[in-house]
């Protein structure tokens, strides 16, 4: 009884003090945005040129090689960190996909490897997890972010030393906390396995990198905060929270850990890897081809709703579970309430795509990063309906969450990061990519590799979860049927571990110098102008 | 959207409700319970078998959270025992749940299979029991020697599994792991307010709890 008082009280004052911001944001106007809001990311007269090193280059005007060396020299001042993040997120990336794939061959030949404690597999599968999620996709995120931000704001990073040290205190993190991993010293908790005193350095390591965005954000000198910065600023400000609730020693335990843990784990996706790679997108693809995105008031929709619904779902990796069952039910509506934001991204980002699939064909940052987006959608609407109990019935303690899961970190966020670095590491290094040819390969090997992956893993998750809902179905008989599909996802990592090599060998190629010289570059045009927005 | 506060007050504001509502108030609600009497907490030898558990990472295959009757039948023909509740977890930091079942669930496996013989040899070698089995095996837990010293417990192998004249012996990391696994009994019965604490969104009806 004090609980229901305490939850309807709660609740009560919740609401009426978001009311009060609700009518005093909208009295300000901070609500509002037009059309024109969503054009803030281009210059005067830039509107209709597409704009991708990878593919448009003769077509670039006299003006917009200008606006190209303007925006260069705003990225000087970050430069060197985002190259040391590009590097970082690219061996963290090889890494993980090595100890992924180990992990998968480990499940269909269990003694490959098994004298050490370090290479068995609950080790080997968690240090795998642990290097893509924070090493590979967090390092890949941040480093996207501290490039597109300052362009966005039309100012030069601040702090960048600050963000330089942030980059490096948060990879000694992630390289401690894996090594920790792999010796056996854990938290033991899905997605919080680092030790919380090691924990410490990816807080103090994001914070430093937050604040030096903070700071850029602050000597913006646009009037408009276009889209991708409330994603991005957001989720720079919502990951230390989660982080530091989650590992605060002695607090959890027993199954109040259990929602602690999940509340963490989904919100590491939803508020974290997600809005980074939204954000990203939602620069990335009207940038490239040169037209603002569809809907912007929608977009207000899909941020909002994102911060809204996602932040609550978390609990639907517990249904059917020791926990409250009204906790259960408000995780599994706001599963179903993603429909909305995730509709409204779509439209905008896939609208503003099909209108304009010349683009898609030539420019293969673009199609990175829109087949992300659309893997965005499809992932999210996945993730809806697989947060059903009917469904998650059959669904949840199988490889079809492993599926789920990949389709969201991989299909979307880890493609849109590979088109952002297609399209960023050129402008950056004022260098053209020493062979253009490998992008499609590159291409073609993930996703053909992760179609393999994925549909491996959900038709086998399936019949496993059908498997182990039946009375007198024996377990011997589920892991005997598992058994293809786990040998066939071993074939599709290893196409996607290939493709993530020639990825690493090109951008080391790129950074060594192998590249011609940009042809975009028209320095002498630049110097002078001041790299603001009243400079151009 | 002009301005750097208002979003960051939106932002964070929301996700205070959200841990609000995920994490606090199940918080008061699961801690206002007392366990069972019939739960004990670990052993010493259990809690260092259970930290072995956990550097491990066995959860990634194992979950411990038996379904209810109303969801599926197939847990309890299983053998797995009966749907837990929250409070079976008052001694559990951190917890175990899992989210995989790629192996059986343990929360009953102490019940369900308590010889130490047979787990030391499943641990050693699954393959060695059942030819299926893809769980990875063990034998860093276990020391091959030329002799076994009396207070040694040996592990009883098939000859194929048996390093060439030598005998397999237990260390303490094994052992403890096994009291653990033996530990693992939540075979009391919950009734009234302990039953309430676990999702019920299964049933049909508020009779029919199982």
């Amino acid at each position: 009884m004090i609980t229901i008082g305490l939850l309807l009280t709660l609740s009560f004052i919740g609401s009426l003090a978001a009311l009060g911001i609700l009518i005093w944001a909208i009295a300000n106007r901070q609500f509002s945005v037009n059309q024109q809001d969503a054009e803030s990311i281009f210059e005067k007269g830039e509107v209709g040129q597409p704009d991708d090193s990878t593919a448009f280059h003769a077509e670039k005007s006299q003006e917009q090689k200008g606006f190209d060396a303007v925006r260069s020299r705003i990225d000087d001042p970050g430069r060197n960190v985002v190259i040391l993040m590009t590097i970082v997120a690219a061996v963290m990336l090889l890494l993980g996909s090595a100890f992924g794939l180990l992990a998968s061959f480990k499940l269909h030949l269990p003694d490959l490897l098994s004298d050490t404690a370090a290479m068995t597999f609950g080790r080997v599968r968690t240090m795998h997890l642990n290097l893509v999620s924070y090493g590979w996709l967090s390092i890949a995120g941040i480093g996207v972010a501290l490039w597109i931000l300052p362009r966005m704001f039309h100012t030069p990073l601040r702090w960048p030393r600050v963000a330089y040290f942030g980059a490096s205190v948060w990879t000694i993190g992630v390289a401690a906390g894996v090594i920790a991993i792999g010796s056996g010293w854990t938290e033991g908790l899905e997605w919080l396995e680092i030790p919380w005193e090691i924990g410490l350095l990816l807080a103090i390591g994001g914070a430093c990198m937050a604040f030096s965005v903070i700071n850029t954000a602050r000597h913006r000198e646009v009037h408009h905060i276009y889209v991708t910065g409330w994603y991005l600023l957001a989720a720079l400000c919502w990951f230390p929270i989660l982080f530091f609730i989650a590992k605060i020693p002695e607090l959890h335990s027993g199954v109040q850990q259990a929602t602690m843990n999940w509340w963490f784990a989904h919100n590491v996706l939803g508020l974290w890897l997600t809005p980074l790679g939204v954000g990203a997108a939602y620069y990335l693809i009207p940038k490239i081809i040169g037209r603002p995105v569809y809907s912007y008031s929608l977009s207000l929709l899909g941020f909002w709703g994102l911060a809204l619904f996602y932040s609550q779902v978390g609990i639907h990796h517990l249904i059917g579970g020791p926990v409250p069952t009204w906790v259960v039910t408000l995780s599994v509506i706001h599963s179903v309430m993603m429909f909305i934001p995730v509709i409204a991204v779509a439209i905008n980002q896939h609208g503003t795509v099909l209108r304009n699939l010349w683009a898609f064909k030539q420019s293969l940052a673009l199609r990175f990063v829109s087949t992300g987006a659309v893997m965005y959608t499809l992932a999210s609407f996945q993730g809806s309906l697989e947060a059903l109990r009917s469904i998650n019935s059959v669904t949840h303690f199988t490889h079809y969450t492993v599926g789920h899961a990949h389709l969201g970190a991989y299909g979307f966020t880890t493609m849109v990061m590979f088109g952002a670095f297609y399209y960023m590491l050129p402008l950056l290094t004022r260098r053209e990519w020493p062979w253009p040819r490998l992008l499609a390969t590159h291409y073609w090997l993930v996703v053909g590799g992760f179609a393999i992956y994925f549909f491996s893993v959900s038709i086998g998750g399936w019949l496993q979860g059908l498997g182990l809902m039946e009375v007198g179905h024996p377990f011997a008989d589920i892991t005997r049927t598992l058994q293809p599909y786990l040998e066939a996802r071993s074939v599709g990592g290893t196409l996607m571990t290939l493709g993530h090599v020639i990825f690493a060998v090109h951008i080391v190629a790129l950074l060594m110098g192998k590249g011609a010289t940009a042809r975009t570059r028209n320095e002498t045009d630049a110097t002078g102008r001041p790299a603001t927005a009243e400079g151009i | 959207m002009n301005r750097l506060l208002p979003l960051a007050i939106g932002a964070i504001a929301i996700l205070a409700s959200a841990t609000l509502m995920l994490v606090i108030l199940p918080g008061i609600q699961i801690n206002q319970q007392k366990p069972s009497e019939q739960l004990q907490p670990y052993t010493a030898q259990e809690q260092a078998g259970r930290d072995q558990y956990v550097s491990l990472g066995c959860v990634y295959c194992h979950s411990q959270q038996p379904r209810s009757g109303s969801q599926t039948l197939a847990d309890a023909a299983h053998g797995w025992g009966r749907a837990s509740v929250g409070s079976d977890y008052h001694y559990d930091a951190p917890h175990q749940l899992g989210t995989m079942r790629t192996g059986p669930d343990l929360l009953n496996v102490g019940a369900r299979l308590p010889s130490v013989e047979w787990h030391l040899t499943h641990l050693y070698q699954p393959r060695s029991i059942f030819d299926w089995s893809i769980m990875p095996a063990y034998p860093f837990l276990f020391e091959a020697k030329d002799q076994a010293s009396p207070e040694d417990i040996v592990v009883k192998l098939p000859a194929e599994y048996r390093p060439d004249g030598k005998v397999v012996v237990a260390k303490q990391e094994a052992l403890d792991l096994v009291a653990y696994l033996q530990s693992l009994k939540r075979t009391y019965p919950v009734e009234g307010e302990l039953s309430s604490i676990r999702d019920q969104g299964f049933d049909t009806s508020k009779g029919e709890r199982k």
